[in-house]
């Protein structure tokens, strides 16, 4: 099949992607390309361009509305996108859907807590395992030996996890009634139990106190250093996202204004602009 | 000529239902709620004009005009008694409760007016002879369709230039906002029941006349069948309860005239689920993605 | 604390297992020695499969989260095929045993095989939506099998499809010493009576081991991951579609088996008896024994199915008490004071309707 081509618009190419100088050795983990998608003639969000590193730690910025739950919707097929490429890891992303973007590395959480609010704290986890232990219905129902073998395993899985948050005593407890807090950790910790290569992260200190954040900012770190993976994550309180996160993008009606190191986001007057208007207010 | 015929009947079948899908729609938008009691309703309105014309000897028209109204508090006491204190409960509740009321109106119609079918005179008698007799069209479906085409414009000039047809689409969006902005959703609710209701009388009597024969289970299978209309042309929207109900009248006497009298209704739900295969909020309603 | 948890739920488990072996050995003594009349020792088998039914549909609705509406066009197909096999086997195997166990195999296969095409359309919608679909094709089925004429003899079986109403058993021109097994609108004639009170007992324990079982196993898990919220399951890697599946079709085959069960206890048997209301009457044990709940869905099947045998002396009045207790027990239930009151009764799993309101 041959194509001939015509001359045409020229557009720019993501030239200033940026990522921490450790993973230049590696493919980056998520690479967005001109991604784009059109609700009803609008254009929640266009020409998004973003690469991520293996092991970096990344924010995503921006005021109310700006389409960056939109762009989290995008990167899980929640959405199909309009325009634009999707690539995780060096693969395409083309026409998969949620549950396989999943199987495929990306795991997320929610900005309104999206638990299993009937089952147990431990049950919410082993959902987060179940391509962990691969045996089949016919196998749960006469409890076979496989069946037995890897629920033990899931338990032991479930439990490692959930120390990561110091939740063990919570296990028996259904998830819908654990304080906000805890809800919001329970999600990271299912997300995570998906092996994921890169976690997205949707608000994750909305709702704690002063101390709480400080302490989720040392877990965020803590686990991108033991599992070795990618986050991604939104967030409105601004010590978490400049405390932590070595690239930022910042995000406004649907179009990327700005990205760079935390310094340079809090020098950059278009940011600035967004957040406060064009005439800059002191109080 | 036949397919005329055929044609004809099908859209005032299809009247009646839309007349009683008009009333599970308006129910299903503001209460959320499938009201199984519907199709008991009409039973009731049946026997409650039979009786009025028949043992009180009143004129068709006033023993139509007593069954809307005994049909109305009928609606409103069901609605006030059995579904408000259910306001907030899972909708697997409410539909169980709907359920016990349907057996409740049949019951109840078995222990009063017993098994033995009624024989029901129809509102008005008579045929159109046209084409020199080779198409008859009974007044029963002149009057059907008139009447459903007169119920569908009232109501749609209701919920679209009253106070109170405002309050309606208003609580179906939203009953907290609704609320907020001095709307009183108990007594909206009611007026809901209460217009369904009469709409149900008057299916009531226009079914009889079609086939004049009442018993107590008379309005179950219309009843699901309308429901089906309703679901059909986008539960919850007006025009869409009138749009499914004439194509399901339609579809079922062409499907009982061409193709087998015994599969008729297994044709029409066929139709149905293809239908919301293709447009899983049915023909007018509108499909709202569930937000991320 | 973990562990105590599991037992927990094991424990529950073992004790629905022990509940229905105690109750079918005191219904067999009480049998045996003569204290139950006719009319009761009547009610034994169809118990049986009601509860099988419940069970099932409990599977559908209260663990799947999805209603429907067509629970008796499975146990219709299950019934029918079921007679089928055992009729058309009569002079291979003797053994009227084996024959049914061979009818509620075939009843289970065919109404899941039934399960999975009614299912590739169903489960693509949800809520309200597929409840009326689910309904439509409980009418479809019954229909169907209203309009189908069985016979078998010497050669095999013949089946016809009497689509315009004109044919009879006579079109099927079966050879001599053949039998006519379904008689379309007039339904199964002349079946031999082969059900057993006892395998109505295996066949729930059977039921019991596959729903339990499957609840408290990776699948259930994965199957109440998207009754609680679908986006939630499918962003863990959980196929919806393949779930959904086998929850439906598992719950189909069950009604399936229990169809042939109940379709063996009575010489005759019309389609007509697999309607809208029966699919109504085994939702209305799932929901008043609680959803989810598999013991509530047995004990919910006897009481209810018992009551208006009880209410027998109230003869003309008893459905409408009935209706009453329907309607009184629902309002007691569900509204607000009387729940919080209930809550602090029962600590039990609440699971809300749909997101609608």
């Amino acid at each position: 099949m041959s194509k001939t081509f015509t001359k045409g618009k020229m557009v720019a190419v993501p030239s200033t992607s940026i990522i921490p100088e450790r993973d230049i050795g590696s493919t980056p983990i998520l690479e967005c390309r001109h991604l784009g998608i059109d609700f009803g003639g609008l254009k929640a969000v266009d020409d998004f361009n973003l690469t991520i590193g293996r092991t970096e730690i990344a924010g995503l910025i921006g005021p109310n509305g700006a389409g960056k739950t939109t762009v989290f919707n995008l990167l899980t097929k929640v959405y199909q996108p309009t325009r634009g490429i999707i690539m995780l890891d060096g693969m395409d992303t083309h026409g998969k859907t949620t549950e396989q973007i999943n199987r495929m590395g990306i795991a997320r959480t929610f900005q309104n807590i999206r638990l299993f609010n009937n089952l147990t704290v431990e049950e919410n986890v082993k959902v987060g395992l179940h391509n962990q232990t691969p045996y089949n219905t016919a196998t749960g129902i006469f409890r076979l030996p496989k069946f037995w073998k890897q629920e033990k395993a899931a338990h032991e899985s479930a439990m490692e996890l959930l120390s990561i948050f110091d939740m063990q005593d919570l296990a028996d407890y259904p998830a819908g009634s654990l304080p906000y807090g805890a809800q919001r950790r329970l999600e990271i910790v299912r997300a995570l139990a998906t092996n994921p290569s890169l976690l997205l992260l949707d608000e994750p200190a909305a709702g704690m106190n002063p101390s709480e954040t400080a302490e989720l900012m040392e877990n965020i770190v803590k686990i991108r250093d033991t599992f070795q993976i990618a986050v991604l994550l939104i967030e409105h309180d601004m010590r978490l996202v400049m405390g932590i996160c070595e690239g930022i993008c910042v995000l406004n009606f649907g179009r990327v204004i700005a990205k760079g190191t935390s310094e340079e986001i809090q020098a950059n007057p278009t940011v600035i602009e967004a957040y406060l208007g064009k005439k800059k207010k002191e109080d | 000529m036949k397919f005329l015929a055929y044609l004809i009947s099908g859209i005032s079948l299809g009247s009646v239902y839309a007349i009683i899908a008009l009333g599970y729609t308006m129910v299903y938008g503001i209460a959320k709620m499938l009201n199984f009691a519907h199709g008991d309703v009409i039973m009731i309105g049946g026997y409650i004009s039979f009786i009025a014309a028949n043992y009180l000897g009143l004129p068709t028209v006033v023993s139509v005009i007593v069954a809307m109204a005994v049909c109305t508090i009928l609606g409103v006491l069901i609605e006030g008694l059995a579904y408000r204190p259910l306001r907030s409960a899972p909708s697997l509740a409410v539909l169980i409760t709907a359920i016990g009321v349907s057996y409740l109106l049949q019951n109840s119609a078995l222990l009063i007016w017993g098994a033995n079918p009624k024989s029901y005179t129809p509102v008005v008698s008579g045929t159109l002879h046209l084409f020199d007799g080779q198409l008859t069209i009974s007044y029963v479906s002149l009057l059907t369709i008139v009447a459903c085409i007169v119920i569908m414009i009232a109501l749609t000039l209701f919920t679209g230039r009253t106070k109170m047809g405002k309050a309606m689409r208003a609580c179906s969006e939203d009953k907290g906002a609704a609320q907020l902005m001095g709307i009183n959703v108990n007594r909206t609710i009611s007026l809901t029941f209460a217009i369904g209701s009469a709409l149900a009388a008057i299916a009531g009597a226009l079914l009889c006349s079609f086939s004049p024969t009442l018993m107590p289970t008379t309005g179950s299978m219309p009843g699901i069948k309308a429901f089906t209309a309703a679901v059909f042309g986008g539960i919850g929207s007006i025009p869409g309860a009138f749009l499914g109900g004439i194509l399901l009248g339609v579809i079922e006497s062409l499907a009982r005239g061409y193709i087998s009298t015994q599969l008729s209704n297994s044709i029409v739900f066929a139709v149905l689920i293809v239908v919301l295969l293709v447009r899983p909020a049915g023909l007018l309603g509108k499909y709202v993605p569930e937000k991320v | 604390m973990n562990f105590k948890n599991r037992n927990r739920s094991a424990r529950t488990d073992m004790l629905t297992y022990l509940g229905v072996t105690v109750a079918f050995i005191i219904l067999t003594v009480l049998k045996s020695t003569g204290a139950l009349n006719r009319s009761q020792t009547g009610l034994l088998v169809p118990i049986c499969c009601y509860i099988v039914m419940a069970v099932s549909l409990n599977l559908t609705v209260g663990i799947m989260g999805e209603l429907s509406l067509g629970h008796a066009g499975f146990m219709s197909v299950g019934a029918f095929s079921g007679i089928i096999a055992a009729m058309s086997l009569a002079d291979i195997i003797p053994s009227p045993g084996i024959r049914l166990a061979i009818a509620m195999v075939v009843g289970a296969i065919m109404a899941g095989v039934v399960g999975f095409l009614v299912g590739i359309p169903v489960l693509r919608l949800r809520g309200d939506y597929l409840a009326i679909v689910t309904l439509a094709f409980g009418e479809i089925l019954k229909e169907l099998i209203t309009c189908l004429i069985v016979g078998s003899d010497g050669k095999g079986l013949h089946i016809l499809f009497n689509i315009t109403g004109s044919k009879t058993a006579d079109d099927l021109h079966l050879l001599e010493g053949g039998r006519v097994i379904i008689k379309g609108a007039q339904g199964a004639t002349g079946t031999q009576t082969i059900a057993t009170f006892t395998a109505g007992f295996i066949l729930i324990m059977v039921t019991l081991l596959v729903v339990q079982n499957m609840i408290r196993s990776r699948t259930g898990r994965a199957i109440m991951a998207i009754r609680d919220n679908r986006i939630a399951a499918e962003s863990v890697g959980i196929s919806i579609t393949r779930y959904k599946m086998i929850a439906f079709v598992t719950s189909a085959a069950l009604a399936g088996a229990a169809g042939a069960l109940f379709g063996l206890n009575y010489s005759n048997l019309a389609a007509a008896k697999f309607d809208f209301n029966t699919s109504i009457l085994v939702l209305v044990f799932v929901v008043l024994g609680g959803l989810g709940n598999i013991w509530g869905s047995i004990i919910a099947t006897v009481v209810l199915y018992i009551l208006p045998e009880a209410l027998r002396s109230f003869a003309t009045y008893r459905m409408l008490i009935y209706a009453i207790v329907l309607i009184l027990v629902m309002l007691a239930t569900n509204t607000a004071q009387m729940k919080t009151l209930l809550g602090k009764l029962i600590p039990g799993r609440k699971k809300e309707g749909a997101d609608n309101e």
